[in-house]
């Protein structure tokens, strides 16, 4: 199979997360193609979806004025995996207010039964980078760089913690929805795209055994492993 | 792909913590670049007031750069110019939620030290204020707070991102409304980094050298920056932009993205003009789109603009030499 993985590409790190996704594709075993997207009929064509970093007041607006707001919205309720990062967790969220503005009428997804405080760390020279720990997704170690990030709160039932930062939740997922507060394409590490790309399902493989969310705590030590078995058999 | 490395071992700015059971550090090179990593493909504005930040986050800027003056109004004041008052900067930090950039003199490490204070999310050492000192720009790697210089060659923007600046803006000629000089500056840079990246490729490190000496700047960053075939750092267009095709233009060239100063706030049609240089920079490979952008400014509400030619000030030669 072949997956094609959109980065929406309004505004922010496209071309990081373009980069990051490649080299987890690689990794992983998996074909496909990551690119840019920004109208509606691009995204409508995606198996997966990367909402990037950088301001979620810009890409929220320009995402309503041409339209790609309703097709991403459309796309993650049928099931195709999303990744929100930083502004994208912020767009992914049902609810956002800043730390000290407080509510803004910004344009959201309103998909993902989080309250997002943004910039609850402070402003850019607060910005800071730690060790974190991932382990419900078996990433055990991954660099956080936390730049004006979010912090996640009104945590509602179905949505699984993944990550903390001094009793802040900064990693969440909720069935097809991964969202994070901190930027994982800066640091050259892949763990969190590799395990990104592990949540498309493929399309045209019929027996899938292996189905299950909670099978996927493959060990990321494993390096010139074998791909995941469920994805290529060539 | 720009790189995040480059920092310098010693610099200042890098404050290292415990927070909790966690150990951090703030003020790297990953976090200031990639501070302007995130503008990217973004339109800054600048302000003088709360109303024109607001309406500059309505209309989609990714920020707003806080002045005292617009750059027309501070070539028609003469005089000195200096940082903004530091209660316009925080009555903005508390109004908005994107991020807020403010101007200091170039050389002025104590304005500089201010706005850091501030919390300013990012410092312009910038040509538009008057210099205090023409041979030595800030050592920007004392500061946690990243910093944005502006270049009108690629060895002025090499010798900035040697004293540290996370981010780099054409200069243009501030103030104008005339994009002739971002679109030759731009070119320039476009053209220098073709030359090194051929050196490169060709292999002949003795030239590298030569144009190391020549750019007074590190052999390191030119072989770098020769490597990758581009600056090192986010580079935005700035100087002259006033309209939606201007914008465009400018993102067609190679800018990562773009500061508008004096165009929108010193037109008549400040908010569709603000929503529309946005929307142009977002879908500027849309000429189509452009065009929608263009036809929701008027232009007889456009500044009026300045012939560059016959300008008694030319912002754009300050601190260039050094």
């Amino acid at each position: 199979m072949s997956v094609n993985i959109g980065v929406l590409g309004m505004q922010g790190d496209v071309a990081e997360n373009i980069a990051a996704t490649r080299a987890a594709l690689g990794r992983a075993g998996i074909k496909g193609t990551v690119r840019q997207v920004k109208t509606p009929s691009e995204i409508s064509k995606l198996d997966a979806l990367i909402l990037p970093g950088g301001e979620s007041t810009m890409m929220g607006q320009m995402s309503l004025v041409n339209g790609a707001i309703k097709t991403i919205k459309d796309k993650i309720q049928k099931g195709m995996p999303v990744f929100g990062i930083c502004a994208g967790l912020i767009l992914l969220s049902k609810n956002a207010k800043d730390r000290i503005v407080g509510k803004m009428d910004q344009p959201l997804l309103e998909l993902l039964d989080v309250r997002v405080e943004r910039n609850a760390f402070g402003r850019q020279r607060d910005s800071f980078e730690a060790e974190i720990t991932a382990q419900p997704i078996g990433i055990p170690k991954s660099r956080g760089v936390f730049i004006r990030a979010p912090s996640i709160e009104g945590i509602g039932k179905d949505v699984q913690t993944v990550s903390k930062f001094n009793e802040k939740v900064v990693a969440v997922k909720q069935g097809n929805i991964l969202g994070v507060a901190f930027h994982p394409e800066l640091t050259g590490d892949v763990s969190w795209h590799r395990y990104f790309v592990s949540m498309i399902k493929p399309q045209n493989n019929q027996k899938q055994q292996n189905q299950k969310p909670k099978q996927n705590n493959q060990k990321p030590k494993q390096q010139n492993s074998k791909p995941k078995p469920q994805n290529n058999k060539k | 792909m720009i790189p995040l490395s480059g920092d310098l071992p010693s610099a200042k700015g890098k404050r290292s913590e415990r927070v909790g059971a966690f150990s951090t550090v703030r003020g790297t090179s990953t976090l200031k670049r990639g501070f302007a990593h995130m503008l990217k493909n973004g339109v800054v504005m600048d302000v003088t007031t709360v109303e024109q930040a607001q309406i500059a986050e309505e209309a989609g800027a990714v920020s707003v750069m806080v002045l005292d003056k617009l750059p027309s109004d501070v070539r028609k004041a003469g005089g000195v110019a200096r940082t903004a008052s530091i209660r316009v900067i925080q009555e903005i930090m508390d109004a908005v939620t994107i991020p807020v950039m403010a101007k200091c003199r170039i050389g002025h490490v104590y304005e500089a030290r201010v706005l850091e204070e501030t919390n300013v999310d990012m410092i312009d050492e910038s040509e538009v204020l008057t210099p205090v000192d023409e041979t030595h720009h800030i050592w920007k790697w004392d500061y946690t707070t990243p910093f944005v210089n502006g270049a009108r060659s690629l060895a002025e923007a090499l010798r900035r991102i040697e004293e540290g600046a996370a981010m780099i803006r054409t200069k243009g000629e501030p103030g104008t409304g005339n994009v002739a000089e971002a679109v030759t500056h731009i070119k320039k840079v476009n053209d220098e980094l073709r030359l090194i990246k051929s050196v490169y490729d060709s292999g002949d490190h003795q030239d590298l050298v030569r144009i190391a000496r020549e750019f007074k700047v590190s052999y390191d960053l030119v072989e770098q920056t020769a490597r990758i075939g581009r600056l090192p750092v986010v580079n935005f267009a700035a100087g002259g932009i006033a309209t939606p095709a201007d914008a465009a233009y400018l993102m067609s060239l190679g800018c990562d993205g773009i500061f508008v100063g004096s165009g929108i706030f010193k037109a008549e049609d400040a908010k569709e003009r603000a929503r529309a240089i946005v929307l142009a920079t977002t879908f500027w490979e849309d000429a189509d789109k452009v065009k929608e952008a263009q036809r929701m400014i008027d232009e007889r509400q456009s500044m009026l603009g300045l012939d560059v030619k016959n300008l008694e000030l030319r912002m754009q030669e300050r601190g260039s030499t050094a």
